[in-house]
């Protein structure tokens, strides 16, 4: 058998290709969305600006901002826990985007006012076929325990052919 | 989306002496407080039109709004954000004149990709309220109006003016 990698070599590798992929997507740059990476789990974080508001009165954060981080965090779960394996065989090309998953609907379910503080979000792949996936996603802010929004989405997934 | 909006159900103060111009100041006024939301102002909205639990607000095509790298489409992140900030103008405008609201779910369907370069144009109304809630459905469309890019339902606080 061959010698395990060394763990920079691995690690490396994943955050690379990582930043490839969250780096590809203007919006995601556009909302200054950040994922932290744990082995394969991703916590995707949403640092404040004062430009994401959309209620200056009270002040919250514009249901708009909510549900494209939840969905940016769905898109990048999904298409990393796809491509996993071919990463870790070191099988990925790194210079070609990567096609990305399309959204079939997406629904927001608003659980409490998003304050003026960074946000984070974590989704989990419920199913994934050859064809169609269904992600559901949570984010929350000072408290875990204290979701201020969730979302379920279903996405038709790309054609590994068509690249 | 809340209390800001006030005005968008109500006439402008200075415009109830009755003159002819009060439908187009309320819409101005409306217009106005609409592209001062942060958020809906970074994507460059615009509101076209708005009263009786209708409105239509439109965004510009935009490269840094681009989900899809590989095709130049727009990101389902940016349409959403057009719908909810039109589904709570819709709200705001009823007849009822709501003290505020905000969006209890939204759910989109995107039926097909949005063509690059085209403008984003949301059509929002506001069907039926009941004492707390009101439902709304909304369309997107691009310069190609006969086929919808997204389509929207969603759920929003209704709160009544006190004594009301």
């Amino acid at each position: 058998m061959r010698k395990p990698e060394p763990v920079q070599v691995i690690k490396t590798r994943r955050d690379a290709a990582l930043r490839g992929l969250v780096e590809s997507v203007p919006y995601i740059q556009f909302l200054g969305v950040e994922f932290d990476r744990r082995g394969d789990e991703l916590t995707a974080v949403l640092p404040y600006r004062d430009d994401l508001i959309g209620n200056p009165m009270l002040p919250a954060i514009h249901g708009g901002v909510t549900a494209a981080f939840l969905e940016i965090t769905s898109i990048i779960e999904l298409t990393w826990s796809s491509l996993w394996t071919d990463m870790e065989d070191g099988k990925l090309v790194s210079d070609v985007p990567l096609p990305m998953p399309k959204t079939i609907d997406f629904t927001v379910d608003y659980l409490r006012t998003g304050l003026p503080r960074d946000a984070y979000a974590r989704a989990r792949v419920n199913r994934s076929g050859r064809r169609y996936a269904s992600v559901h996603v949570e984010a929350w802010q000072d408290n875990h325990d204290r979701i201020f929004a969730q979302a379920t989405g279903h996405f038709l997934m790309p054609t590994r052919e068509d690249g | 989306m809340q209390p800001i909006l006030d005005v968008l159900a109500k006439p402008a103060k200075a415009a109830t002496d009755g003159t002819m111009s009060t439908e187009n100041d309320r819409t101005k006024i409306a217009r106005q407080f609409i592209e001062a939301i942060p958020y809906s102002r970074a994507l460059g909205m615009s509101l076209e039109e708005i009263g009786d639990g209708v409105a239509i607000i439109s965004m510009p095509y935009d490269k840094r709004f681009v989900g899809n790298p590989a095709t130049g489409v727009i990101h389902g992140g940016a349409v959403s954000a057009l719908m909810d900030t039109c589904g709570g103008a819709a709200v705001m405008s009823h007849g009822d004149a709501p003290a505020g609201t905000a969006t209890i779910d939204l759910r989109i369907d995107y039926m097909r990709a949005a063509t690059p370069g085209q403008r984003i144009r949301a059509r929002a109304e506001c069907y039926h309220v009941t004492r707390s809630v009101a439902f709304v459905r909304a369309t997107a469309v691009d310069d190609d109006d006969e086929n919808p890019v997204a389509a929207a339902t969603g759920a929003f606080t209704f709160q009544r003016a006190k004594g009301a």
